[in-house]
């Protein structure tokens, strides 16, 4: 019964993991990776690793919603009314994800693997809590510092008041055509764009 | 039996991870491949810790590790999304050819 759902639950996160590169809208990419992200949390908690199971699905429900959100602000085409198809080295990259899978699913099959299943009378939350705050606390903490140096980075790559003035003094979106004019929104003043064009560089 | 299953399923979604690193042109796509990827590597945690480890506790701290690299990579992916659209009104890798030559 365990197996039937532990398979289920893994051909459906690899199914919608499958989807993100395929559907025409950004936005339901990423709500095909938030499945496919529940998909393997369900997996964690019907193999007895509740704690991280349910943290995963948590976590990843917040994280896509910004990424949804992400999608709209952004990027083109978010509603999925046309199709949508933006790769480049297609068939390199085809390759390379066969060859990833192919190796990994031989390596898999060749080697022993180690069979010392979790007992049911284990209480693997509690030994996890203990882990984590007796032998293990230093990682634990430096994972949290990190955590720390992170958003301090994201707040300062993000902030519109660069350390050397207006982050986007100068911007000049990309051509629509090689050497064209500028596509998008011109920054208004202090954004050092004025508004003639200087042609192509 | 069921470890080999979750360790292939793990598999397939690298390799599809790997896919979308490689061939998205948008930012935000990318990082979808890289989160996949991820995915993979949580799955096959948890099937070797729950399988194969006897529940040692270090396994479950692993996937903690991998959660907060996942929270690293997309706070300053998203972050240095914001600063390249504000710097050069770009979201896709074709629109950065700075480097180039």
């Amino acid at each position: 019964m365990v197996n039937v759902v532990v398979i289920a639950l893994i051909l459906f996160a690899v199914w919608t993991g499958w989807r993100v590169f395929r559907v025409d809208s950004m936005v339901r990419a990423s709500f095909s990776l938030m499945l496919s992200f529940i998909a393997v949390g369900g997996v964690g908690v019907v193999l007895s690793m509740p704690y991280i199971g349910v943290a995963t699905v948590f976590m990843m429900a917040v994280e896509m919603m910004a990424m949804a959100i992400f999608m709209v602000a952004f990027m083109m085409n978010p509603a999925g009314l046309n199709p949508m198809m933006m790769v480049h080295q297609h068939k390199f990259s085809v390759g390379a994800g066969v060859l990833a899978w192919l190796g990994l699913s031989t390596a898999v099959l060749s080697a022993e693997l180690p069979s010392a299943p979790v007992t049911s009378e284990q209480r693997v939350v509690f030994d996890l809590g203990i882990e984590l705050l007796g032998p293990s606390m230093l990682i634990f903490e430096t994972a949290g510092v990190t955590l720390l140096a992170t958003m301090v980075g994201a707040v300062i790559l993000s902030s519109r008041e660069g350390r050397y003035g207006h982050a986007d003094h100068g911007s000049r979106p990309p051509g629509l055509a090689e050497g064209g004019d500028p596509a998008g929104r011109v920054p208004d003043e202090g954004g050092g764009h004025h508004h003639h064009h200087h042609g192509g560089h | 039996m069921t470890l080999t299953i979750v360790l292939l399923g793990a598999s397939a979604l690298i390799g599809i991870g790997l896919y979308g690193a490689l061939s998205q042109q948008s930012f935000v796509m990318l990082m979808m491949g890289l989160e996949l990827m991820l995915n993979g590597a949580i799955l096959a945690i948890i099937g070797f810790w729950s399988l194969g480890l006897a529940g040692m506790p270090e396994g479950q701290l692993l996937a903690i590790i991998v959660m907060a690299v996942m929270a690293v990579e997309m706070a300053l992916g998203f972050a240095l999304i914001v600063a390249v659209y504000r710097k050069r009104q770009a979201d896709m890798t074709e629109a950065l050819g700075t480097l180039k030559e």
